[in-house]
């Protein structure tokens, strides 16, 4: 119906290798693509603010977490201390005055060097045994960051970010803040979408799929971690430097503990493991589900005349994402990204589904 | 001098003690992994749970502490089987980043649900043992620590005679091969539930030992990262190097965060565990007596 594709067609390779191959994704693409630019218009300041806009840095962090488990097939338990050491870094440097657009890169970069000393643990081993690393590695950057007075400003301290400046203007817009965001986001999406059609991409799911076989038919494993880390670092460090610049607008330790990184996983794993449009689903469910699933059971709870406690309605929206992580694992362990492609290709052939063989 | 030495063995030595204890939590995560190679990453939310279910048997019903434990422990073992036919069966064979979610899953889930049933404030559990050190020589020792000690080494034990037993027979045979498992008749899924009952049980009496000595709240769950490391140092599926990796830990752990604390400013702990954790997994990460055939590079 939306789709009308009753067969692959190509017939060159340039029209095989395309990014959106049918006509309706094209279009899908466009409107969304407007819709995001038109935003600030079309909802209001508050939901732009508090919603739209963590949504677009959370998916972009995601996205690079996704490429680290997702393509690569390596573990990260520790992404959110990776996010971390870019936000901090860029906020001392625009603390120390320099300019906002090569903060953020510095950030990124001591997020990739930091990023890296993760991926020698990848190098040592894998599976369980780099998840717990990583895991002990983010306990570590946990304590660095907040008990080293010259990156948090002392134990319990918290940083203010100073206000941003692009090309030497201040943004202090929600408008403008949000475009930030998006802008960012968009660009970590087309490159994830890339990414699949490169060299590089093939050799990260040719080290996922079994590194040793990527080995023999001369894909360099130990390279391609390093490069997968790295990436993926970069991504987050940038990333964890806007979180603070467009919505915390301060930076604590707190922001990027060991509960984040496991929130980040939750959010790749309920999108579905190397999954782009997963990614985004992900990041949507985890991060708005609690404040949604709050307004329905407290509204439930008045319905039904119930006299739940105050203890017991902030703490149920932590039980229903706990519930979520393993209903999602147990019905659908591929994630939105699957359930989104099962109604695609349903939809794909539509009502001539006697075509697909 | 003297002073030092014995500054350095009471931290020594009350470290080994404490560190019996991690190792109980280390012994839930072993028999779970030995049987079905789920590192089982909610082990600190059931020690937790395990101690608000004697709580809740021994206030809300009003029952003896003994009874209240024996009754814990049944229903613990309940919930450990339910956890396994539940969440984890359907997962056997996926991949272990899936598996590690679902654990995790199953930790934040539980965290939760005890938080909104008996809300965050911490509560006490007395199980009578008296606050005064005891003396040996110049060296003083906490009594809670002595016990929970006993108690983790009379555990031990009991897994060693269990494992003599025909029912422990079965569960070597499954933590060695599946499928010859499957092959001889034996019911894998039934010694898999098995052993999380068994851990489920172990959490349960590292539940109520550590709530005795800092109460039952949200922080026992904490005690994952120390379990897990526990576990590593020991193998990952040897209960006798966890035992050991326990003593060693605990030793090292309180000594090292001992003479760090003043000079770091505190906190060093959990530092110290997951530099041991990190280390471990760098330079051996079969641990003390585990197999070699974990996957290397």
């Amino acid at each position: 119906m939306f789709f009308r594709q009753a067969g692959v067609f190509h017939t060159s390779y340039a029209l095989d290798r395309k990014l959106f191959p049918i006509p309706a994704d094209r279009v899908m693409i466009v409107v969304m693509l407007a819709f995001g630019v038109l935003a600030p218009w079309l909802v209001s300041s508050l939901t732009l603010t508090s919603y739209m806009l963590p949504w677009l840095v959370w998916t972009s962090a995601t996205l690079g977490l996704n490429l680290i488990i997702g393509w690569a097939g390596q573990f990260h338990f520790g992404y959110a201390a990776v996010m971390g050491i870019g936000a901090y870094a860029s906020v001392h440097a625009t603390r120390n005055g320099i300019p906002w657009e090569i903060a953020v890169v510095l950030g990124g970069l001591t997020a990739t060097v930091i990023g890296v000393v993760f991926a020698f643990a990848a190098l040592r081993v894998k599976g369980l045994y780099l998840a717990l690393s990583t895991l002990a590695l983010q306990f570590v950057m946990d304590w660095v960051i907040s008990h080293v007075p010259a990156i948090s400003g002392g134990v319990g301290a918290t940083l203010q970010a100073p206000a941003m400046r692009l090309m030497g203007e201040v943004v202090s817009s929600d408008a403008g803040l949000y475009y930030v965001a998006l802008v960012w986001c968009v660009l970590v999406t087309v490159f994830m979408l890339n990414l699949r059609r490169t060299a590089l991409g093939r050799a990260l799911v040719a080290v996922r799929e079994k590194d040793f076989a990527a080995a023999v038919i001369g894909v360099q494993s130990f390279y391609y971690k390093l490069i997968a880390f790295a990436t993926s670092s970069f991504i987050g460090g940038v990333s964890g430097a806007i979180l603070i610049f467009t919505f915390y607008r301060a930076v604590t330790p707190e922001q990027f503990s060991v509960n984040v990184s496991i929130e980040l996983l939750a959010m790749v794993i309920v999108g579905g493991l190397g999954s782009i449009i997963g990614s985004w689903f992900g990041a949507a469910f985890i991060l708005l589900m609690p404040s949604q699933m709050n307004h329905l059971i407290a509204w439930g709870a008045k319905a039904l005349g119930l006299d739940l406690g105050v203890e017991t309605l902030a703490h149920i929206p932590h039980v229903v994402y706990g519930a979520l992580i393993i209903l999602f694992l147990i019905v659908e362990p591929m994630g939105l990204g699957k359930l989104y492609g099962n109604v695609r290709d349903y939809l794909k052939l539509w009502p001539f589904g006697y075509t697909r063989k | 001098m003297s002073m030092d030495l014995n500054y350095f063995l009471e931290l020594g030595i009350n470290g080994a003690l404490a560190g019996l204890m991690y190792a109980l939590v280390a012994m839930g995560l072993v028999l779970v992994y030995k049987s079905s190679s789920v590192p089982n990453l909610a082990q600190g939310a059931l020690t937790m749970v395990g101690a608000y279910v004697v709580l809740f048997y021994q206030l809300g019903l009003g029952l003896p502490m003994v009874l209240a434990i024996l009754l814990a422990i049944v229903t613990m073992c309940g919930l450990g089987l339910g956890i396994e036919r539940v969440a984890l069966r359907p997962l056997a064979g996926r991949p272990i980043v899936m598996i590690l979610m679902m654990t995790l899953g199953l930790d934040i889930f539980l965290r939760a649900l005890t938080l909104a049933i008996w809300g965050g404030n911490g509560r006490p559990l007395r199980l009578g043992i008296s606050d005064d050190p005891i003396f040996l020589g110049p060296i003083l020792l906490n009594q809670a620590y002595v016990i929970g000690a006993a108690v983790t080494l009379v555990l031990f034990g009991f897994f060693v005679f269990f494992f003599q037993t025909r029912r422990g027979v079965v569960l070597r045979a499954i933590a060695d091969d599946y499928m010859a498992s499957w092959s001889v008749g034996i019911s894998v899924e039934r010694g898999v539930g098995l052993s999380w009952a068994l851990s489920s049980m172990v959490a349960t009496i590292a539940g109520v030992l550590w709530a005795s000595m800092q109460g039952v709240d949200q922080s026992l769950s904490l005690l994952l990262l120390k379990g897990v490391t526990v576990a590593v140092l020991g193998g990952m599926d040897s209960l006798g190097g966890a035992i050991l990796a326990g003593l060693l830990l605990g030793a090292f752990e309180s000594v090292a965060s001992g003479y760090l604390d003043p000079l770091l400013g505190g906190g060093t702990r959990e530092l110290v565990i997951a530099a041991v954790l990190i280390i471990t997994i760098m330079i051996r990460p079969h641990g003390l007596f585990g197999r070699h055939d974990i996957e290397r590079l």
